[in-house]
């Protein structure tokens, strides 16, 4: 029995030893594994455990703000009060909307919403209730804040415009990003930020916009923040200043009323746009706040189109307003001298069919200024048809029109020119000589955006400088090139712009009613009465029915362009009133108002106020 | 004191020489080894000794007492009511089966007056015992025949089995690398080994039909940890990551990022050994792997110390489940193994998993305590 158990006992020992032996080898292989973890890839891991709890977090930089030439905002960043609700504070939700409802206004929408939202979202991330708070409200939730577990009060920055819907058309607005405004730009995807959507604040954008900054966090798994670890702050947009005068805009909008128009003012030397005005027009803080279904569809249904910046995406045809152009392709060409003359009849023939002057009976014994100051028809459909459409074309191209301006603005159109070529194209079919008579007056296919006749209008004025109309001013602008001559004979111009002048300052011209009557002060400038339709045969005999009898879009669009002040031409002027009748009578006293004001307002006529605003004139090159 | 024999007077050693024989050196690396724990708890809750640590550290006093108080049970004792032991585990598992209290997805706990137990931990024990009783009454020569390994490995695969069905894959496992360890340290001839482990490379395709939809996950995960790196296999790649960015010496006390910030699951039980190597570094990691290795040795000496058959494969079994706890932890948490539900013995929290440890420490010293006193291979005591 000793000796078994003696046997019993070297087996035991030495499978003991056996067994040590294998658990000292696998307690080794646990050394090894945490080596190879814990100092071989030690580095690898280290990152992984930053990457873990290391969170970048994007700083939107605040938007640049947007100034007129005065330095009056008109596109500021307020602070945005909101009342905001973490829900893992707030002992029940539902008892503190109610106790919130109390206090201030918390609409069922809203109510809802954060039920809803409060179900998606964690626990600590806080959820909007409201925005846009006042003060008085601010100051209500503070005072309440014991009674209010879980809701603070939180401060972002949202855009103001104060002009609201006076200069929205020029300034246009913000709104949220959109899933095709995505580029890869994380900033993009923050959930507040705002984009330039329209006007300015689209095509300028990236200035405004600067650079975001970043803030290193820790957070933890459930990504609660724990702490900030590092900061960078971003770069503030550009601040940007405009050629636009608020004041003058305003004049312009108050002068508009509740006209379907169009106007814009334009200082001839620089391009410089003081007032561009569309009406109706639309308040920009309303797509930055999100508009309503129903205000949209108001909006989008509206029949004068408030959502068309009609200055530059309105195309109409130009009518008498083109004759100036007409003359200095005639005088261009050499086919006829400002001394030529036309003996209007009130109508002529060209093969079998019959061009009517505006005026039954006619002008008479017309020259060029004549034909200018009057307006007359019968004169244009004769020297269109000496210098025929493809010079007339060519000359209405150098004067801006049937081709974008380049304004800094997002939706502008480019009008129409044709000609002989842009026909065949077109339709298949060759130019017919009617054809170019009717264009002689301004009509046909012949189609111009009012900012085209502004330049047209300028360049004239200016003495024949290919003058461009642009928005930015200041600092943050490339300096403007000196316009460049247009190579057109002075005799010419002039001749055109006396045509001008007797329009307004004799008293047989088309808009002598509207002159300004202070000879320093005093305007130039032609009607122009666009049709909307075609005036028929039967209609003719009948009588033309006046546009007052006619429903309201089938009036006629009235035109009227001018600059001033006569004698040292400063600024141009185009009214534009969507079927408001005849140019002389609907757009005339407009233009002429704002052209006063213009002037009025002009800082070099009081002694250099540009001065007194802090800047230099630097447009005045 | 060997020549006592079977004299009565060893069999009533007096408290005082009992107490004085007890490892004292043993006790001290337990203590120390859940003092880490301890350290470990405090920092998993943020540095405060709320809500673990100053529970851990009442319940491993009262283990501490336990312990003592076991190791002064005679050996004869145990042998005697071994197998009434497992009987009362096996009874436990199969009440568990019936009536037991589902807990954490599985039936693991059993309603008994005022405290709930684990039918497995006794188990875990009892099976030690019961083994270390039969293997203890054969001869050499019966333990080299293949029909009297019968029943032990009925011993064994009965409480496998039912354990298997909570389902508890880890702790069935545990049993049967346990049962098979003592099979042998008891002599059982090396070609049957061979051919349990060929019939259960056979079995594998079989029992897998029986595995958990969760336990096949588990196994997929292992073999490819980056499957669903925010689903199974997440565990993992965090307990890899904070383990990996501690480095050599870590990141100080109380300033793992990947267990306060919360990326590490289980801090404070299954994961506790990352948060150690994620604070404490590599030379933490190693250092308490040397606790483990010194306890380690102290029970391989007790049992070779050891004069019974019996002694020696209680000391022996026990000190082999430590082990098997402590390696498929550390195993796990350094993505050797599988995502197996094992605490960290000593360390992690939990009162269950203390208590079984701290009795089967008392019964390890117990043996070293009594490692003189000769059983009688057979007809020790009437089972």
């Amino acid at each position: 029995m000793p000796n078994r158990d003696r046997e019993r006992t070297r087996i035991f020992t030495r499978r003991s030893v056996l067994l040590a032996g294998g658990q000292f080898a696998l307690l080794s292989t646990l050394v090894g594994r945490l080596y190879y973890l814990q100092v071989v890839q030690a580095d690898r891991y280290a990152m992984l455990a930053d990457e873990n709890r290391i969170n970048l977090r994007l700083l939107p930089p605040p938007r640049g703000r947007i100034f007129d030439r005065m330095g009056e905002p008109l596109a500021i960043n307020r602070l945005n009060y909101r009342v905001v609700l973490v829900s893992e504070q707030a002992d029940s939700v539902e008892k503190t909307l109610d106790a919130l409802g109390r206090i201030i206004p918390v609409s069922e929408r809203d109510r809802a919403r954060v039920l809803r939202e409060i179900h998606r979202k964690r626990g600590f991330v806080p959820i909007t209730v409201r925005e846009n708070l006042d003060w008085s409200e601010v100051s209500r939730v503070e005072v309440n804040a014991p009674d209010l577990p879980g809701v603070m009060i939180d401060v972002g920055q949202t855009r103001d415009y104060p002009l609201g819907a006076v200069l929205g058309h020029v300034v246009g607005y913000v709104a949220p990003v959109s899933e095709k405004d995505l580029t890869g730009d994380p900033l993009l995807e923050l959930p507040d930020f705002r984009i330039g959507k329209s006007g300015i604040e689209k095509v300028y954008d990236m200035a405004l916009r600067g650079s975001a900054g970043n803030s290193q966090v820790e957070v933890n798994a459930y990504g609660r923040v724990i702490r900030e670890l590092a900061r960078e702050e971003g770069r503030p947009g550009d601040d940007l200043t405009l050629t636009i005068d608020a004041g003058l805009q305003r004049f312009v909008v108050d002068r508009l009323g509740e006209e379907s128009a169009s106007v814009v003012v334009l200082d001839v030397h620089t391009g410089e746009v003081m007032a561009m005005a569309s009406n109706p027009a639309y308040d920009p803080n309303a797509f930055n706040r999100g508009l309503s279904s129903a205000e949209w569809k108001a909006l989008v249904h509206n029949p004068r189109k408030p959502l068309t910046n009609k200055t530059i995406a309105g195309q109409y045809p130009p009518g008498s307003t083109f004759k100036m152009v007409v003359a200095l392709a005639a005088l261009e060409a050499g086919v006829v001298t400002p001394e030529h003359r036309v003996f209007c009849t009130g109508s002529i023939k060209l093969g079998d069919r019959v061009f009517h002057d505006w005026k039954r009976g006619g002008h008479g014994d017309v020259d060029m200024l004549t034909a200018i100051q009057q307006s007359c028809d019968i004169y244009f459909y004769d020297i269109a048809k000496r210098v025929g459409i493809d010079r007339i074309a060519a000359m209405a191209r150098r004067f801006g029109l049937g081709a974008p301006t380049g304004i800094d603005l997002t939706g502008e159109r480019g009008g129409l020119v044709p000609d002989r070529d842009w026909k065949l194209g077109r339709f298949g079919v060759s130019w017919q000589q009617g054809e170019t008579l009717v264009v002689g007056i301004g009509q046909g296919y012949l189609l111009a955006t009012p900012l085209q006749l502004a330049v047209m209008t300028a360049r004239i004025a200016n003495g024949g400088k290919a003058v461009v109309p642009r928005l930015l001013r200041g600092r943050d602008a490339p300096p403007a090139p000196a316009p460049e001559s247009m190579g057109l004979s002075r005799e010419a111009l002039a001749a055109v712009a006396e045509g001008m002048n007797r329009v307004t300052n004799t008293r047989r011209g088309t808009a002598y009613r509207a002159r300004i009557a202070e000879p320093e002060l005093a305007m130039a400038g032609k009607t122009g009465t666009a049709q909307v339709r075609r005036i028929s045969k039967s209609e003719r005999l009948k009588g033309v029915i006046k546009n007052k009898d006619r429903p309201w879009e089938e009036r006629d669009h009235a035109l009227f362009v001018a600059f001033a002040p006569v004698r040292q031409p400063r600024y141009a002027v185009v009214a534009m009133v969507e079927h408001g009748g005849s140019g002389s009578r609907a757009a005339a006293p407009i233009a002429r108002d704002v052209l006063r004001e213009t002037e009025r307002r002009d800082p070099s006529r009081r002694g250099g106020p540009d001065k007194v605003a802090g800047r230099a004139g630097d447009d005045e090159a | 004191m060997s020549a006592l024999g079977f004299g009565e007077g060893a069999r009533r050693l007096p408290i005082g020489q009992k107490l004085r024989q007890i490892t004292w050196g043993l006790v001290l690396l337990i203590a120390a080894t859940a003092g880490i724990g301890f350290a470990m708890l405090y920092s998993a809750a943020n540095g405060s000794i709320d809500p673990w640590a100053w529970r851990q550290m009442l319940r491993f006093g009262i283990g501490l007492v336990v312990m003592c108080v076991i190791a002064l049970i005679d050996i004869r004792i145990w042998l005697r009511y071994a197998y009434a032991l497992y009987g009362v585990g096996l009874v436990l598992l199969i009440a568990t089966e019936i009536m037991g209290v589902t807990g954490m997805g599985a039936q693991r706990w059993v309603d008994l007056w005022l405290i709930q137990i684990q039918p497995s931990e006794v188990m875990k024990i009892a099976l030690v015992l019961a083994l270390a009783r039969y293997f203890h009454g054969l001869t050499p020569e019966e333990t080299r025949r293949p029909v009297m390994l019968v029943a032990p490995a009925l011993l064994v695969l009965t409480p496998a089995a039912l354990v298997l069905r909570q389902p508890d894959l880890g702790t069935a496992l545990l049993l049967m690398v346990v049962g098979g360890t003592l099979f042998f340290l008891a002599g059982v001839r090396l070609w049957l080994f061979g051919a349990a482990i060929a019939a259960a490379v056979a079995a594998v395709p079989i029992g897998w039909q029986f595995l958990r939809a969760y336990q096949k996950e588990r196994v997929f995960t292992f073999l490819n940890p980056e499957r669903d790196p925010l689903g199974a296999g997440y565990h993992i790649l965090q307990s890899k990551i904070a383990l990996g960015s501690g480095g050599l010496f870590g990141k100080g006390f109380l300033a793992g990022t990947q267990s306060h910030l919360n990326f590490l699951p289980e801090k404070q039980t299954d994961f506790i050994f990352t948060m150690l190597a994620e604070e404490f570094g590599l030379i933490g990691a190693v250092g308490l792997i040397g606790l483990y290795a010194l306890i380690l040795i102290y029970g391989i000496a007790i049992s070779l110390r050891a004069t019974s058959q019996f002694g020696r494969l209680v000391a022996m079994g026990l000190t082999t489940t430590f082990f098997v706890y402590a390696f498929i932890n550390i195993a796990m948490v350094t993505g050797l193994i599988p995502v197996v539900g094992v605490p960290l013995p000593l360390v992690s929290y939990g009162g269950t998993a203390l208590m079984t440890l701290m009795i089967s420490f008392g019964i390890l010293i117990g043996v070293y305590v009594h490692r003189d006193i000769p059983l009688p291979r057979r007809g020790a005591a009437g089972g």
